[in-house]
């Protein structure tokens, strides 16, 4: 009988929406790069070709895109248990903690056990982060929005006082751990090398893979396990979930040790991939970036992925705008990617009133 | 005379639903005029084109001779059209009168709109017997007075014609009665009252004039006076039904549920079950009349476990079950149909094949391990769907797609399915259009002769009486008395008000 208003066929979902909301944002940030004086044409041919212009440009996009994948499906597996884990910084940066204590720690083992232990590691520290609020938001009631965002202070905080106090090498000036060296993810540079191929020096490391897994694991998790049944039916209705013998509260504990592990993995990109030593502030607000990533690919782990690489394209594309282009500086691109966020996230909803009596007759 | 309202070759389609085709009505000023129709055969669509939440694809509105567009609800209220719906349009925390002027302030201050809206419900009150407290907090009254409320809302707003979308499906008897004499008044004083309902007796009982719709189609307008309840319904379904479950005598074998001085607090430490011992044996239905809001959803979810009692005994074939929760419930062979399908029977964001393994998602079948297989799930939804003739049988459309009559038999598909010992059913045909209660009814009685137990709850005192051997009758959260199915109507209704009346 009554079908919810403006059912749409899916492909129109899946492709003409975001496609259209992208065309949208573009428009928009054009605008922006005329006001500024800029040439808008120029700017995306820039920021495109800085992008995915080059075997460069795809490194850099591809290594953000892990990081975001990440801490996309971090805020994804949460939003299908019915939470909103705005953690993730904290969670990766707490899981950094696990990747200094066993690269570090551990560094006398062979490279095959040290890093598959530094791994586990990161998902545990970042885990056992998001653990306490969970606890919290199960047991107690307290609000899991306001507990993980007191978590990544507290997270901030307590990773300075750790590096300066502990890891930093005495006599060193610079905030930082000494250098991992065993427990290192290879770089696709080295990859390369051992293919006789070479590539150029990106940051884009092995953890990539890690990244595909995880999504792909994702998806298995939530759609043929039981336990992905539980968390997306505490997720979509409580009150049938408990009808149905689910306790909410075990669930929503097991979905943030889930989010957390994922968020912590985003320090082996970082740590283990990239920087191979514990620094400050390494996580750069890519646990909040996941929060968007995570919207526009609808908490799907395929959907994430590919809103992860937009971000990816934006972040590298926008650098190399920012350095051909001295008027469009570094805070002009993070407008630009604001306005991704809100035409794609906040607004994604907000044209199909006007595209449903276009394809709903057609179908009629 | 002219009429209030003219529907003029109303069409409408959903995607690939024609949910009304061509519907010519026309309604007579002064009159109430009852639609009545499954689930699903467009009268909701139909009222929806007329308060303005749809807009037709083709025909024409007409309201007291004139043509009317109508966009939206703001469009209806100002030509007077007013709608009673079925979920109740309520700001809780307010009161009855912030309530009643609420989107009509008239103005920044809402001082001088509240004077005039407490002087003009009591001139409802005195006209209509539409008495409210004006300063009660709405959220605290009964679903009567609630009702009552957003009547007076529409009233209030200058509503000509009042549309009341299945009204009486949350009051009791004597609610519906007042109810009732409400709309007589309102009739007497020229207000037009549409009435939608699944209820053939209530159209009989109220209405001048009846239309009929089927599949989207208006079949028949008709003098309530010249139709009878067997003519209604056979246009409705297309076929003779038997409105009364033929039944034979019960076979009670051994007490299978025995309950002990069971005591159930809510949350404000109320008791809302207080003292309540009964048994229910295999073979036999025991019903479980009252008012609703008199303690029976609380008895029913603590007998599957998901409310724990603070006091007595609830004994599954000699397990306690007092401390158990819904899963082990569940594993001592309990089912539970849920008085609320859409609040706790299914899950609508899932498609039909989740929601028909909600609660029995850990059955070893269903994949190995940790596994949840696809295969087995979907083959599980297709064979209780051709068992219970769920239309569409599809397991992959959405749960929320399918109309009330086709979740409930999703969700008694899922708990008769696997074989329960005891099976605990809270409202089994509320929603449901006539066809598939008389399917659901025969299900029951089936199980029944199969030697299950069933505990019924339901507050149509029709079905608790057609389907029941026994019948409990809860008031207050206490059993007012047990009575076989032979006593009649106002003995019932007087227990379910709270007057015990013993046969002398």
């Amino acid at each position: 009988m009554a079908s919810p208003r403006g059912e749409l066929p899916a492909w129109v979902d899946i492709a003409v929406i975001p496609l259209l909301n992208l065309t949208l944002a573009l428009l928009v940030a054009g605008l922006v790069v005329i006001v500024i004086g800029e040439s808008p044409l120029e700017a995306l041919g820039i920021l495109l070709n800085g992008a995915v212009g080059s075997l460069k440009g795809w490194g850099y996009l591809l290594y953000y895109a892990t990081n975001f994948t990440f801490t996309g499906l971090a805020v994804a597996v949460a939003f299908h248990a019915g939470l909103f884990n705005i953690g993730g910084e904290g969670q990766i940066y707490i899981a950094g903690l696990g990747a200094g204590v066993v690269g570090l720690g551990l560094s006398i083992l062979p490279w095959p056990l040290v890093l598959p232990l530094a791994i586990l590691a990161c998902m545990a520290f970042g885990a056992g982060w998001a653990f306490i609020p969970a606890y919290l938001q199960a047991k107690r009631g307290s609000h899991i929005v306001i507990t993980t965002i007191m978590f990544n202070y507290i997270a901030a905080s307590l990773m300075v006082y750790v590096i300066i106090n502990v890891f930093r090498p005495v006599g060193r000036m610079a905030v930082e751990s000494r250098e991992i060296t065993s427990a290192v993810m290879p770089s696709f540079r080295e990859i390369g090398l051992w293919l006789g191929i070479k590539l150029p020096n990106t940051p884009l490391n092995a953890t990539v893979f890690l990244a595909v897994i995880a999504a792909w694991g994702l998806w298995y998790l939530l759609w043929r396990t039981r336990l992905g049944y539980e968390i997306r039916t505490v997720g979509a209705n409580v009150d049938a979930a408990i009808y149905a013998g689910i306790r909410p509260s075990r669930i929503i504990i097991i979905a943030m040790l889930i989010s957390g592990g994922l968020a912590g993995l985003m320090a082996v990109n970082e740590i283990l991939g990239v920087q191979h030593r514990l620094v400050l502030e390494f996580a750069g607000g890519a646990g909040f970036v996941g929060i968007a990533v995570a919207l526009m690919g609808r908490s799907h782990p395929v959907g994430v992925v590919l809103a992860a690489m937009l971000f990816g394209l934006l972040y590298q594309g926008g650098t190399e705008l920012s350095f051909a282009k001295p008027a469009i500086t570094r805070e002009m691109i993070v407008v630009i990617q604001g306005l991704v966020i809100l035409f794609m996230g906040a607004l994604e909803q907000a044209f199909r009133p006007w595209l449903a009596p276009l394809f709903v007759r057609q179908e009629a | 005379m002219t009429p209030a309202i003219e529907l003029i070759g109303i069409d409408k389609r959903f995607g690939s639903v024609h949910a009304n085709k061509n519907v010519t009505l026309s309604i007579g000023k002064g009159s109430i005029h009852g639609i009545v129709g499954e689930n699903g055969a467009g009268k909701s669509t139909l009222m929806s084109i007329l308060f303005g939440f749809y807009t037709a694809d083709k025909g024409d509105i007409r309201v007291a001779g004139r043509a009317a567009r109508v966009k939206s609800s703001a469009d209806a209220i100002a030509h007077g059209i007013g709608m009673v719906h079925q979920h109740f349009m309520l700001v809780e925390p307010f009161t009855v009168l912030e309530n009643v002027v609420l989107g009509a302030e008239n103005g920044v201050l809402i001082g001088p709109a509240l004077t005039k809206a407490r002087s003009e419900l009591e001139r409802l009150a005195r006209d209509y017997e539409l008495d409210v407290d004006p300063d009660a907090i709405v959220g605290s009254l009964p679903v009567g007075l609630q009702q009552r409320v957003e009547i007076l809302k529409a009233l209030f707003r200058g509503a000509e014609v009042l549309i009341l979308d299945e009204p009486t499906g949350v009051l009791t008897p004597n609610e519906a009665d007042h109810l009732f004499r409400i709309l007589g008044q309102l009739k007497d004083q020229g207000k037009t009252v549409i009435l939608i309902t699944h209820k053939l007796r209530e159209i009989m009982a109220a209405t001048d004039h009846v239309s009929v719709m089927r599949r989207g189609e208006l079949l028949a307008t008709k003098r309530t006076a010249d139709t009878t309840i067997e003519e209604l319904a056979e246009l409705m379904v297309g076929r003779r039904v038997l409105l009364r479950v033929k039944k034979g005598p019960a076979k009670p074998g051994k007490v299978v549920l025995n309950v002990e001085n069971l005591i159930v607090k809510d949350r404000q430490d109320v008791a809302r079950v207080n003292n309540i011992s009964f048994n229910v044996r295999e073979g036999e239905i025991v019903g479980i009349a009252g008012v609703s809001g008199n303690g029976q959803s609380e008895l029913l979810e603590a007998i599957a476990g998901i409310q724990k009692p603070a006091s007595g005994r609830i004994m599954l074939e000699g397990h306690d079950l007092a401390a158990s929760d819904p899963a082990e419930a569940r594993r001592l062979g309990i089912a539970h149909v849920p008085e609320n399908r859409q609040h706790r029977g299914l899950v609508t964001s899932f498609d039909a094949s989740e929601s028909a393994i909600l609660g029995w998602h850990n059955d070893p079948e269903l994949g190995r391990g940790f596994r949840l297989d696809r295969v087995p799930v979907i083959a599980r939804c297709k064979q209780g769907m051709a068992e219970f003739d769920v239309r569409p049988a599809d397991p992959l459309l959405l749960s929320a797609k399918f109309s009330g009559g086709n979740q409930q038999k999703i969700i008694l598909a899922r708990e008769i399915g696997r074989d329960p010992k005891l099976l605990i059913v809270g409202q089994p045909t509320r929603g449901v259009d006539i066809g598939a209660v008389e399917f659901i009814h025969r299900r029951l009685i089936e199980l029944r002769d199969q030697g299950k137990a069933i505990v019924l709850v339901s507050v149509e005192l029709d079905e608790i009486r057609s389907l029941s051997d026994r019948i409990l009758v809860m008031f207050d959260g206490a059993i007012m008395g047990e009575r076989d199915v032979l006593t009649d109507e106002r003995e019932l209704g007087c227990l379910m008000a709270g007057v015990i009346r013993e046969a002398a």
